[in-house]
């Protein structure tokens, strides 16, 4: 039988995988942005339980970063990017939902099936919280191939290290360092997107990758 | 005393490039900024051949021994000449108008902060740090190549971020899994990430989790280091950025994803259960050089030409290191060397080359022999170089790589002799076409002679090394060769 402790880690856990899935069958950039800020909510949630629960004061300061940066601050910025560029149009999912739900799907089994045999040894809330949080990274990468628009490619990127969060959260006692500079990352990775999405936009009309593909540079003049 | 000497060469091989970083994203003056940069780049060099005589012991952030000291150097050294060739380089781009003074100073910034990543990354202890350390590299040199604005180069450096951070994001999940397996045996905090406190524990290790984590960081570090099926973003990267960061590319940054696998290797042999790497890094090696060696018939540009080359040879070092034991370590470790040296001295001489002719099309330039006799003729040489022709070092690493896989792979050795060959075959034919033959189009008049100064001290230091290797060298590299066992 399991502690309420171990209930709740695993439901927040569990809930940032489903709104990985959910982020996959999103049609329009809006509710994109709105999906993934709720995912950046789930995963302060988590990680603020994970600090309850071992004790541990610092990741109280990661689930803070996650809070105000992933879930706000960012969403907030890319909204106002993607109402000035005018791109909220319908996006173009490659290959079309129900194949990219079972897709999802089985890289969720994969996740478990790899993660649970080989964490035999560890605590269960670790073991437990590395094994969705492998499977939130895989979802990040499959949002990250099947999506030509850019804007859905930087989402697919910080689902994905929204997992390796969870994943660093879920260690015991893993030193801080490594935190704050995930969320330093995510930061720069901010200003390096911002940036490119503006000059992507002013070089090429669009913002959807296609068009990018032809101006590879073995094909020029 | 002598700790004290080391700990301040230590701390000036992080400070100074950082600190140059700062004041050169404030200086307005490009010549001044130049200056500066190739000065700053000395100041390291010269710290850094400190640590070959005296060594600060280790804490859980930094540690100096054997392996990083030598790459530490190397590091140093062809990021000084480097920024010696990029004086003159930027002076041609800025009277092209392809790059303004403004560009430059943050160019030249974000130079030194690369050199500052690269030197933390080589000295990190802390598994945490080292990640910290590449991701930092990976986001700089992004914005490097991206600087021309043109839209091949902004499609070059979105394809190397969305790829660079996908491999940086597998390679954490792999850091985390080793911190996983190490704090059952360890407990928590710093010394269950500290690289030398992990190596005397890690027979006791959870070899399953360890297993995972390796393919992770192989997975993760091997697609910083270019190898194939992970190398897409590698030929764009060195193409469309400025030849002096595709040099630093090349040269460096490669090298340091690979010592990143090396470390980690090195943890795996010391667990007797877990998987052996060697035979994976050996897969990965083989297929990047095959399959660089397709790939190089059909460039049409003489950057991405070089790049494919690069692929290769790091195909060759991933090779080398994964078949193990001292001898392959050893040819693996010199190559390392003499890569860098080689193909920096080329991007350098493909920089001017491609300025005189003022493009990068391979089928455009001929004759350069005759009308560029010094930039031809080091051309010729780090091709040469390059492609494994004696007497240069190059040919003595591959030699030894050869000869120690057919002593125990016989079966392994025929298409890594198939993979030379292939890349021997191209670059003699590109070269014929590139260096002699009738002269046409553009011919803008070459640099002065004195520019082509770290060109040749590459090729001599590479030429050298083909006739004799210094013994305490030759030490040096066997006991990193018993190291990485």
């Amino acid at each position: 039988m399991h502690s309420l402790e171990f209930d709740i880690a695993h439901f927040l856990a569990g809930g940032m995988v489903v709104i990985s899935l959910l982020l996959l069958y999103q049609h329009r950039l809006y509710a994109l942005l709105k999906v993934f800020a709720l995912h950046s909510l789930t995963l302060a949630l988590a990680v603020g339980w994970q600090a309850y629960i071992q004790e541990a004061h610092h990741l109280y300061v990661t689930a803070g970063i996650a809070l105000i940066f992933k879930a706000i601050v960012i969403p907030a910025a890319l909204y106002r990017i993607v109402r000035r560029l005018g791109i909220h149009r319908t996006l173009d999912v490659v290959g079309g939902v129900g194949r990219d739900m079972l897709a999802g799907a089985a890289l969720v089994a994969l996740a478990i099936l790899v993660m649970l045999p080989v964490t035999a040894g560890t605590d269960a809330v670790a073991r437990e919280d590395l094994a969705f949080a492998l499977a939130v990274v895989l979802l990040g990468l499959l949002l990250m191939v099947n999506r030509h628009n850019a804007v859905s490619l930087v989402i697919g990127f910080m689902s994905l290290e929204n997992g390796l969060v969870l994943a660093a959260a879920g260690a015991r006692g893993m030193p801080l360092a490594v935190e704050i500079s995930v969320a330093f990352s995510v930061l720069i990775a901010l200003i390096v997107i911002g940036i490119f999405l503006f000059r992507i936009r002013e070089r090429f009309d669009s913002v959807d990758m296609q068009a990018m593909d032809a101006f590879r540079g073995e094909r020029r003049r | 005393m002598n700790g004290d000497l080391g700990w301040m060469a230590m701390t000036a091989l992080l400070a100074i490039p950082a600190g140059a970083a700062l004041l050169l994203a404030g200086l307005p003056s490009y010549r001044l900024g130049a200056g500066l940069n190739a000065g700053a780049a000395l100041i390291s060099l010269l710290a850094s051949m400190i640590l070959f005589g005296v060594r600060p012991g280790a804490n859980v952030y930094l540690r100096v021994d054997d392996f990083n000291t030598y790459l530490i150097i190397l590091n140093n050294l062809v990021s000084f000449t480097t920024s010696a060739f990029s004086a003159s380089y930027i002076t041609h781009e800025l009277e092209t108008g392809r790059l303004t003074p403004k560009h430059l100073r943050f160019y030249h910034a974000m130079y030194q902060a690369l050199v500052f990543a690269m030197n933390l990354a080589l000295l990190a202890n802390n598994i945490g740090l080292l990640w910290v350390a590449i991701e930092l590299a990976t986001l700089v040199t992004v914005l490097m190549v991206g600087i021309y604005r043109t839209r091949e180069a902004l499609e070059a450096a979105w394809k190397y971020f969305i790829l660079g951070s996908l491999g940086i994001a597998l390679a954490l999940f792999g850091t985390i899994l080793v911190y996983l397996a190490a704090q059952p045996v360890m407990g928590q905090g710093l010394p269950a990430m500290a690289w030398d406190q992990l190596l005397t524990h890690a027979h006791a290790f959870d070899p399953a989790l360890l297993n995972l984590a390796f393919i992770f960081l192989l997975l993760g570090y091997g697609t910083k280091a270019g190898l194939v099926p992970l190398h897409a973003w590698l030929p764009d990267a060195h193409a469309e950025g400025p030849t002096p960061i595709s040099a630093v590319l090349s040269g460096l940054l490669l090298n340091v994803a690979l010592y990143a696998v090396l470390r980690f290797k090195i943890l795996m042999n010391a667990n007797p259960s877990a998987l052996a790497p060697g035979p994976l890094m050996a897969g990965l090696g083989l297929l990047s050089l095959l399959f660089a060696g397709f790939m190089f018939y059909r460039r049409g540009d003489i950057k991405r030409l070089f790049a494919y080359s690069s692929i290769e040879h790091m195909g060759i070092m991933t090779f080398a290191f994964g078949m193990g034991g001292p001898l392959a370590n050893f040819a693996g470790l010199l190559h390392m060397t003499m890569h860098s040296l080689t193909k920096s001295a080329i991007f350098f001489a493909v920089g001017y080359i491609s300025q005189v002719k003022g493009t990068q099309r391979i089928s455009t330039i001929h004759g350069l022999t005759a009308t560029h006799p010094l930039l031809g003729w080091g051309f010729v040489a780090g091709v040469m170089a390059i492609a494994g022709m004696p007497p240069f070092g190059v040919f003595m690493s591959e030699f030894l790589v050869v000869s120690s896989t057919f002593a125990r792979e016989p079966w392994l050795a025929l298409p890594l002799v198939i993979g030379l060959l292939l890349g021997f075959g191209t670059l003699l034919w590109r070269l014929h076409g590139i260096a002699f033959g009738e002269s046409q189009g553009a011919n803008m008049p070459g640099p002065a002679p004195v520019t082509a100064l770290p060109m040749m001290t590459h090729l001599i230091l590479v030429l050298a090394a083909g006739f004799w290797l210094p013994g305490p060298l030759v030490a040096w590299f066997q006991s990193v060769a018993a190291l990485l066992g």
